[in-house]
C-alpha cells in the first residue's frame, strides 16, 4: 500500500468531487450536500489510511512521487509529506467533512446557487490538502495562491455582513503576501541552481545577504497568511463576513500555511536568516499573543472575538517555532493541529449559536444556557479548549512552547505565559456574556433559541470534542509523528536543544 | 557607370509577408467587382484564408535563419515566432471583426463619409451593412506588422511601421456607435502617431550619421553596420544616444509604454472593440518584436547606456499602467491602462539581455495577446439598446444575469492578475526569472509591487459581477455568434492552456530565441 501515490490521489480527488457536486441539479440541493459530504468522507477515509501507512520512525519524506511538468524551468508535480503535512493534511481530511455537515443549511438563505457552495468547499480542500503535499516550491506556490479564489467566493458570494469588503481585503492582502513570494521564489529558483526541488534547495549555497532578502519575501507572505501581528487586519473582517464553516476552514486550516510555511521553506532553506531574523520574529509573536488578546477581550461580536482568539494562538505557534528546541517547535504543531480543532469547533458552535439567533452580537444574548443547555455546553467546552485548559488537547501544545521557549528564553516564556491568563479572560466573559446569567427576555421571542442541538449539529461537534479530550490525555500517536520532523528541521536550522543541567541528570539517575 | 546589381531575393522566406500584402491588394479590387451583398463573406473568407496561408508558410519555414533582400529583411527564429503569434492573434481578431450577429451589420459604420450623428448617419446606424474596406485594411496591417517584427534595417523598419499604421488610423475611426469618439479616437492616434513616426525617421537620420566614418565600412542605417559602428565609430557618442532616444521614442510609442502612453485609452475606447482587441494584441507583439531586434541586435553594444534609462521607463509604465487603472470606470479603458502595465511588464524582459528573456518576452506577448483578445471579445458581447455597456457600473451582477460569461471574463482577469494556473502567471514568470537572473532585481521588485496595485481594479471588476446585485440597468449579454464564440473559445483555452502546460510553447519560444545578424 505504501506505493500509493496517496499524495496526488488525495490533491485531485475532492477536485473531481467538486465537478460533479457543481454539475448536479440546481434543484435538488439535497443531493449535492449528500454527495459533498459522502465524497469528503472518502477523503477522509483514504487519509486514515495513509496515516497508518506512515513509517513514523522511517523517512522524514514519505509517500514521494514526481511527475514533469515544465521541464524548461525544471517544475515538476513532486509531493511528499514529512509528519508536520501529515498531521495536517489529516486535520483537513477531518474538518472538511464536518464543516460540509455544520454548513448543511448555510447557503440556503444567500439565494445563490447551493451545489456551487459545496463544490467550493471541495475545491478549497482540494487546494488545501496540494499546498500541504508539495514538495516542490513551484507547485507549493502555485496551491497558495489559487487557494484564494474559493475562499474568495466563499466569502463573497455566501458570507454575510461587509463580505464584499471582507472578501476583496482577504485576497488582496494574501495576494501581496503572495507576490513578495513570488519575487523571492524566482530569486530563490536563480540562486538556487534553476530548479525547485525542495531536496536540492536545501543544499544550495546561497549568500547570507541573499538569502536573506528571500527569507523576508517568504516570511512576509506566511506572516500575511498566519497571520501575525502587523498583518493581521484582514482576518477579524474575513472570519466575521465568512459563513460559519468557512470561517472554521479558513481560522482552523488556511491559516496554518503560515506557519507550515515557515517550518517548511522558511526555515531549511535560509537557516541563517532564520536565526537572524529569530529575535524579530519572536517579538512579533509575543505582540500578536498581548495585543490580539487584548483586543479579543473588548470584542462585541462574537465571530470577530473568535478571529482574534486565533491571532494569539497564532502568536504561540510563531513564538514555539522561532524559539528553535525540539520540544517548542513539537508543541507549536501540535498547536497548529489542536487549535484547528480547537477552534473550529469553536467556530462552529459559534456558528450554530448565531444561525439560531440571528445576530453575531454579544450583547444579543445572555442566558442563553437556559434555552439551549446542550449548545451551551458545547461552547463553555469549545471556549475551556480554546484557553488551553489542562485535560484538553491544547494544553499540551500550549505547555510543550512554553516549556521548550523557557530553557532557551525565559523573559519570552514568561511573558507568554500572560496570554494564558488574557486567554482565560477573553473566553469566560464571552461564555458569561452569552449563556450564563439571567436570561435575555428577548431571546425567548426567537424561535430558534428554543432548539437545542440537532443529531446533525451533534454529529458535528462529537468528534472534534472527543478528539480534544483524547488528544489532551493521550497525544503520543501524533507527537511521534511530529518529533522526527521537527528535529530534522531543527537540525536544518542548525539549532541543537540546550543540554539538560547536570544536577537534573544526576537527580534522574538517583 | 556601375552596373545596377540586384539583390538576390528569397522569395520562400518572404512568403508570409507576400501573402499579407498581395491579399490586401486583392481584397481592394474585391472591392471593386464583387457585388456588394456577398461582399462581406467573401472578403472574411478571403482574408482568413490568406492568414492561414501565410501562417502555413511561416511554419514550413520554420526552420530559416537568413537575411535576405541585400540584409533588409531577417527571417530568423524570433522573427518567425513573432509572425506566428501575430497571424494566429490577427485570425481571431477577424473573427471578431466579421461577426455580424451580435450587432445588426457590424461592428463597422456603412459610410464613414455621412456626417456623424445627423439624421442619415442615424439611418444607417439602425442597420445598414458595415463597410467591408476594413478587411483589405486589416490585411495591409497584418503585412506591415509582419515586416515590422522581420526589417533588419531602419527604413524598412520605418515603411512598416507606416504600412501597419495607416490602415490602424482608419480602422480607428470607423465605428459604428458612437461616432464622434470613434473618429476623435482615430485623430489623435494619427497626430500623435504621425509625430512618433518623425521622431523615429530623425533617430534614423541622427544613427546615420554615427556610423559614418567607420573604418572599412559604408556608413548605413542595417543592424549590422550599426552593431559594428557601436563601439568603433569616430563620431561624437552624442550622436549615438540621441538616435536610440528618439528610435526608442517612435518604438514606445507604438507598445503604448509611458510616458507615451497617452492616446491609448482613447484609442482603446473610441476604436470599435475587435479593432481595439486586434491593436492591444497584434501592435503589441509587432512593436515589441521591433524593440527587441533593435535593442538585441543593432544596439547591443551599448546595452549598458540604455539599460537605465529603459528600466525607468519601464517602471514608470508598470505604476502608471497600474495606478490609472484604479481610477477607470470604463471598462475598455480599464484594459487599455492594464494593456499599459503590460508593456511595462514586457520591457522587463526585454532588459534581460539573455536567450531566456528573448524566449520569456516572445512567450509574454503570445500569451497575453490570446487573453486580451478574449477580454474585448466579452466586452463586445455585454450590451444594451445603445451598443455595448462599457460603464463599469453597468456590468453589476452580470454573473447573475449570464454566470457563463461572467466566469469566462473572471478567468480572464484572474489572468490579467497573474493567478497560477492562468497563462498570466507563466508569462509574469517567463519574464521576471529572467530580469532577475541578469541582476534587474529591481525591475522585478517594481513588477511586483505594481502587479498588487493592478490586482485591485480587476478585482474591483469581479466584485461588480458577481457581488453586487444586479440593477435595473444590467445589461444582458448578447449570445455570441459563432465567430466571437469561436474567438472567445480560442482565447480563453490558450489562457488555460499556457498556464497549465505552458512546456509547449517556452519550449517553441525557446528553441525560436536567437537573432541572425
Amino acid at each position: 500500500m505504501s506505493n500509493f501515490p496517496f499524495l496526488s490521489v488525495l490533491t485531485v480527488a475532492p477536485l473531481v468531487g467538486a465537478l460533479v457536486v457543481a454539475l448536479l441539479p440546481r434543484r435538488n440541493p439535497e443531493l449535492a450536500k449528500q454527495v459533498a459530504f459522502g465524497w469528503s468522507l472518502l477523503v477522509l477515509v483514504l487519509s486514515v489510511i495513509m496515516w497508518i501507512t506512515f513509517q513514523a520512525g522511517g523517512d522524514r519524506f514519505q509517500f514521494r512521487e514526481s511527475y514533469p511538468w515544465i521541464p524548461t524551468w525544471g517544475v515538476r508535480f513532486t509531493f511528499a509529506a514529512d509528519g508536520i503535512a501529515l498531521v495536517m493534511l489529516m486535520l483537513i481530511a477531518i474538518l472538511v467533512p464536518l464543516v460540509i455537515l455544520a454548513s448543511w443549511h448555510d447557503a440556503e438563505h444567500s439565494k445563490r446557487s447551493v451545489p456551487v457552495y459545496f463544490a467550493l468547499l471541495l475545491i478549497l480542500e482540494s487546494t488545501m490538502i496540494g499546498v500541504f503535499a508539495a514538495a516542490d516550491v513551484f507547485l507549493f506556490y502555485v496551491f497558495f495562491e489559487v487557494m484564494l479564489v474559493p475562499m474568495y467566493f466563499l466569502i463573497g458570494s455566501y458570507g454575510g455582513h461587509q463580505r464584499q469588503y471582507a472578501a476583496v481585503k482577504f485576497f488582496l492582502y494574501s495576494l501581496v503576501g503572495g507576490l513578495f513570494m513570488l519575487a523571492a521564489v524566482i530569486g530563490l529558483w536563480v540562486v538556487g541552481g534553476r530548479t525547485f526541488d525542495w531536496n536540492q534547495l536545501v543544499n544550495a549555497d546561497i549568500a547570507t545577504g541573499t538569502a536573506r532578502w528571500l527569507f523576508l519575501g517568504f516570511f512576509l507572505a506566511f506572516a500575511i497568511k498566519a497571520p501575525f501581528f502587523p498583518f493581521h487586519t484582514w482576518l477579524p473582517d474575513a472570519g466575521r463576513a465568512a459563513p460559519a464553516g468557512a470561517a472554521a476552514l479558513l481560522v482552523g486550516v488556511l491559516d496554518k500555511v503560515g506557519t507550515f510555511g515557515i517550518l517548511r521553506y522558511c526555515l531549511p532553506l535560509f537557516p541563517e536568516a532564520a536565526r537572524w531574523f529569530a529575535p524579530y520574529a519572536l517579538a512579533l509573536g509575543l505582540i500578536g499573543i498581548i495585543y490580539a488578546a487584548l483586543l479579543a477581550v473588548g470584542q462585541n461580536d462574537l465571530k470577530r472575538l473568535v478571529s482574534y482568539t486565533s491571532i494569539a494562538h497564532f502568536g504561540f505557534i510563531g513564538v514555539g517555532i522561532f524559539a528553535f528546541t525540539t520540544q517548542a517547535g513539537t508543541g507549536a504543531v501540535l498547536y497548529m493541529l489542536n487549535h484547528g480543532l480547537a477552534t473550529g469547533l469553536l467556530f462552529l458552535v459559534v456558528g450554530m449559536l448565531i444561525a439560531r439567533r440571528g445576530s453575531a452580537m454579544i450583547s444579543d444574548f445572555g442566558g442563553a444556557g437556559k434555552l439551549v443547555p446542550l449548545l451551551a455546553g458545547v461552547l463553555f467546552f469549545a471556549g475551556l479548549a480554546s484557553l488551553a485548559l489542562p485535560g484538553t488537547a491544547p494544553f499540551i501544545s500550549e505547555f510543550l512552547v512554553l516549556l521548550g521557549t523557557f530553557t532557551v528564553n525565559k523573559p519570552v516564556a514568561v511573558i507568554a505565559t500572560l496570554g494564558i491568563v488574557l486567554a482565560a479572560a477573553y473566553v469566560l466573559w464571552m461564555v458569561q456574556r452569552t449563556t450564563q446569567g439571567t436570561l435575555n427576555p428577548a431571546l425567548t421571542e426567537v424561535d430558534g433559541m428554543r432548539r437545542d442541538l440537532n443529531l446533525r449539529e451533534k454529529a458535528v461537534v462529537a468528534p472534534l470534542i472527543a478528539l480534544i479530550v483524547l488528544l489532551g490525555f493521550y497525544p503520543k500517536p501524533v507527537t511521534d509523528v511530529i518529533n522526527p520532523a521537527v528535529q530534522a528541521t531543527m537540525q536544518d536550522v542548525g539549532k541543537t536543544d540546550p543540554a539538560p543541567e547536570v544536577g537534573t541528570v544526576q537527580e534522574a539517575n538517583r | 557607370m556601375t552596373e545596377l546589381k540586384l539583390p538576390s531575393i528569397d522569395y520562400a522566406a518572404l512568403s508570409p509577408i507576400l501573402i499579407m500584402l498581395g491579399a490586401a491588394l486583392v481584397g481592394v479590387l474585391i472591392e471593386a467587382f464583387v457585388p456588394r451583398r456577398h461582399r462581406h463573406l467573401v472578403q472574411l473568407l478571403f482574408a482568413l484564408a490568406a492568414v492561414l496561408g501565410a501562417l502555413t508558410m511561416v511554419v514550413l519555414n520554420s526552420d530559416d535563419r537568413l537575411l535576405t533582400a541585400a540584409g533588409a529583411i531577417a527571417i530568423d527564429g524570433p522573427t518567425l515566432f513573432l509572425q506566428g503569434a501575430i497571424l494566429i492573434l490577427a485570425a481571431m481578431a477577424l473573427l471578431l471583426i466579421g461577426e455580424r450577429s451580435v450587432e445588426r451589420g457590424g461592428y463597422f459604420v456603412a459610410q464613414a463619409a455621412v456626417t456623424a450623428e445627423s439624421v442619415d448617419d442615424r439611418r444607417q446606424a439602425e442597420g445598414a451593412n458595415g463597410a467591408t474596406e476594413v478587411y483589405p485594411l486589416t490585411t495591409f496591417a497584418i503585412g506591415g506588422m509582419l515586416i515590422f517584427v522581420a526589417a533588419n534595417d531602419l527604413l524598412t523598419m520605418f515603411i512598416a511601421l507606416e504600412v501597419f499604421s495607416l490602415p490602424l488610423y482608419l480602422l480607428c475611426a470607423l465605428a459604428r456607435r458612437r461616432r464622434l469618439l470613434s473618429q476623435e479616437a482615430a485623430m489623435k492616434y494619427f497626430l500623435l502617431g504621425a509625430y512618433s513616426s518623425a521622431f523615429f525617421l530623425f533617430g534614423v537620420a541622427l544613427v546615420y550619421g554615427f556610423t559614418a566614418g567607420v573604418p572599412g565600412r559604408s556608413a548605413g542605417v542595417d543592424f549590422a553596420t550599426i552593431h559594428a559602428a557601436v563601439g568603433t565609430s569616430p563620431a561624437s557618442s552624442v550622436l549615438l544616444f540621441a538616435g536610440i532616444a528618439l528610435l526608442s521614442i517612435g518604438l514606445l510609442f507604438k507598445a503604448a509604454a509611458a510616458p507615451f502612453h497617452v492616446w491609448t485609452p482613447d484609442v482603446y475606447q473610441g476604436a470599435p472593440t475587435p479593432v481595439t482587441g486586434f491593436m492591444a494584441a497584434c501592435t503589441k507583439v509587432a512593436a515589441f518584436g521591433a524593440l527587441l531586434r533593435v535593442f538585441h541586435v543593432a544596439f547591443a553594444g551599448a546595452a549598458w547606456d540604455f539599460t537605465p534609462v529603459l528600466g525607468a521607463v519601464a517602471v514608470l509604465t508598470m505604476l502608471v499602467g497600474a495606478v490609472l487603472a484604479v481610477t477607470q470606470t470604463d471598462i475598455k479603458r480599464l484594459l487599455a491602462y492594464s494593456s499599459i502595465a503590460n508593456a511595462g511588464y514586457l520591457l522587463v524582459g526585454v532588459l534581460a539581455p539573455s536567450k531566456d528573456g528573448l524566449s520569456g518576452t516572445m512567450f509574454y506577448l503570445a500569451a497575453y495577446g490570446f487573453s486580451v483578445l478574449a477580454a474585448f471579445a466579452v466586452v463586445t458581447l455585454v450590451r444594451d439598446a445603445d451598443g455595448e455597456a462599457t460603464h463599469l457600473s453597468r456590468w453589476a451582477g452580470l454573473g447573475r444575469r449570464s454566470p457563463f460569461f461572467a466566469a469566462v471574463f473572471t478567468f480572464i482577469l484572474l489572468a490579467f492578475a497573474g493567478i497560477p494556473l492562468t497563462s498570466g502567471f507563466t508569462s509574469k514568470f517567463a519574464v521576471f526569472a529572467p530580469a532577475l537572473d541578469a541582476g534587474q532585481a529591481w525591475l522585478v521588485i517594481a513588477g511586483v509591487l505594481t502587479s498588487m496595485v493592478l490586482a485591485f481594479p480587476y478585482l474591483r471588476v469581479v466584485v461588480m459581477m458577481w457581488l453586487s446585485e444586479p440593477g435595473e440597468s444590467t445589461p444582458t449579454v448578447a449570445v455570441p455568434g459563432g465567430l466571437t464564440a469561436a474567438a472567445l473559445m480560442i482565447g480563453v483555452a490558450a489562457t488555460l492552456i499556457l498556464g497549465v502546460a505552458p512546456a509547449p510553447l517556452l519550449d517553441l519560444a525557446s528553441g525560436a530565441a536567437e537573432f541572425v545578424r
